[in-house]
């Protein structure tokens, strides 16, 4: 799957695709995050729209039902006056039985110029990039348990945000990490930003040792996971896992695991909480947590339209 | 006209002095990024008005945006004052093609109604796109068109011009 040039750059080094974190140049991330800071201020204007985009037709098309993660790409969208289609794909052509690429082929016939796609599969997105014309651009908008890179940049955008530099840095990530594409994206872009100390938190079950490969501290132990930490991610705890025998109940994970005001003190006293969402309040965070002075939560969602403005407008601007 | 030397402190002195005449009580000065940005900085500055002067990005309204994507530092629009109602000055390095002055007018307009927009500018090129007329320029000046002209700033804030084969 992987060819000798990163398939989201072109031969300039320039960004035409976003389909992962990983492998990313530096500079193309924090270029991303500096234009989003442009486009922070874009949203606040009396009119919160500029002419990017204007007359191209991002089609998003989500195989796996987000409405939360559509909605902040057709705001991105549709504040570079982009025209914006929502494809319900999963209920449409390939419950007919079409092919991924006969879909794409087809709505590349009807002048698509950027695919945001979220798919069920891992790499789903890797093949409509290889596959669709020159000038169509495409954005990853999650990917099985492989990628979801515009969570990750909003996430770095954030944690640039509150704590300005990456160097000194030491930040847990805590939950299902094993199933987590935000966990994946985050943990790449953590280590290309320099982060020195990156900690995947969580039971045996869910944090596969592994990732002591990528430069990841694993720990099974909630204290010792969070201790003196600057930044805690916490992800969702998918309820479906449950059934699968990895969890023994919400109830004993949140006893673990759980980020309550008390094991939150354990962190350095200016420590941000942050939350890809939706946030299961009493599974995997206490509400005095995620409502609390430390909780960067909601800026999340705001920093996140920005950067997928960003992502956008940057990918829409170079060639193939 | 040929071996062209501009000197751009002395034209800066006259920008001052023509802004100085176009100025209203209530006028608010704003740059264009980034020559112009600096000097709005320093009329704002030398010509004793409070606050500071505004900025303008002309990068999310380009129209050439297809060809030359999205740059780095190309800085934020600062509008520290209410835009609706105002009488606003503009100022700009290089006035050429006009383009940049448009883009730099749909940006002013994303943040409400002026009641008025001026342009005063160092040096005017010629070469004009669009019907775009400044209310003041300090210097004509026409080069061939393969030829930049920037503004620079040195770090005690002095200005020069440099011109160079596109």
């Amino acid at each position: 799957m992987l060819s000798r040039r990163n398939p989201q750059l072109n031969a300039h080094g320039e960004l035409i695709h976003l389909l992962s974190t990983e492998g990313l140049p530096r500079a193309v991330i924090h270029h991303i995050l500096d234009t989003a800071g442009t486009f922070l201020s874009v949203n606040e204007r009396e009119v919160k729209k500029v002419p990017l985009l204007r007359g191209k037709s991002v089609f998003n098309l989500f195989f796996e039902n987000s409405t939360r993660t559509r909605t902040t790409f057709e705001i991105a969208a549709k504040r570079l006056s982009a025209d914006v289609i929502n494809l319900d794909i999963a209920r449409s052509s390939t419950a007919k039985g079409e092919s991924l690429l006969d879909t794409i082929a087809n709505l590349s016939a009807m002048h698509a110029d950027m695919f945001v796609v979220r798919h069920g599969e891992s790499g789903a997105p890797y093949l409509i990039a290889r596959h669709c014309a020159p000038h169509v651009h495409v954005v990853n908008a999650g990917d099985g348990r492989h990628a979801h890179p515009t969570q990750g940049l909003l996430d770095m955008y954030t944690i640039r945000h509150y704590k300005r530099e990456f160097t000194q840095l030491s930040v847990a990530i805590v939950g299902d990490i094993v199933h987590s594409r935000v966990a994946r994206s985050d943990i790449h872009a953590l280590s290309i930003l320099g982060v020195p100390d990156i900690r995947a938190v969580g039971p045996k079950t869910l944090v596969p040792g592994d990732l002591r490969d990528m430069g990841v501290r694993v720990c099974h132990d909630m204290a010792e996971g969070i201790r003196d930490v600057d930044v805690i991610i916490m992800l969702r705890l998918q309820n479906e896992r449950m059934s699968g025998a990895l969890l023994p109940s919400a109830g004993e994970f949140f006893k673990s695991y759980g980020l309550t005001e008390a094991k939150l003190a354990l962190a350095k006293p200016d420590a941000i909480v942050m939350h890809p969402g939706p946030i299961n309040r009493g599974v995997e965070i206490d509400s005095a947590v995620a409502d609390g002075s430390h909780s960067v939560i909601l800026p999340q969602v705001t920093f996140g339209i920005a950067v997928r403005m960003a992502v956008m407008s940057i990918i829409a601007g170079n060639e193939a | 006209m040929s071996t062209l030397t501009l000197d751009a402190e002395a034209l800066y002195t006259e920008l001052r002095a023509g802004v100085g005449t176009l100025l209203r009580p209530d006028t608010m000065l704003v740059g264009i990024w980034s020559g112009g940005a600096w000097l709005a900085e320093r009329l704002q500055a030398d010509l004793q008005r409070k606050g500071p002067a505004g900025v303008l990005s002309s990068t999310l309204h380009r129209d050439d945006f297809g060809e030359r994507g999205l740059a780095s530092g190309t800085g934020t629009t600062q509008l520290p004052f209410a835009i609706d109602g105002a009488h606003i000055l503009l100022v700009d390095d290089v006035l050429y093609t006009g383009r940049t002055i448009r883009a730099a007018l749909n940006e002013l307009f994303d943040f409400g109604r002026p009641a008025s927009v001026a342009l005063a500018v160092l040096v005017d090129r010629g070469g004009r796109e669009l019907p775009v007329q400044p209310a003041f320029a300090a210097a004509k000046v026409s080069l061939p068109a393969s030829q930049r002209l920037s503004l620079a700033r040195d770090r005690d804030g002095r200005f020069t011009f440099s011109i160079a084969e596109a």
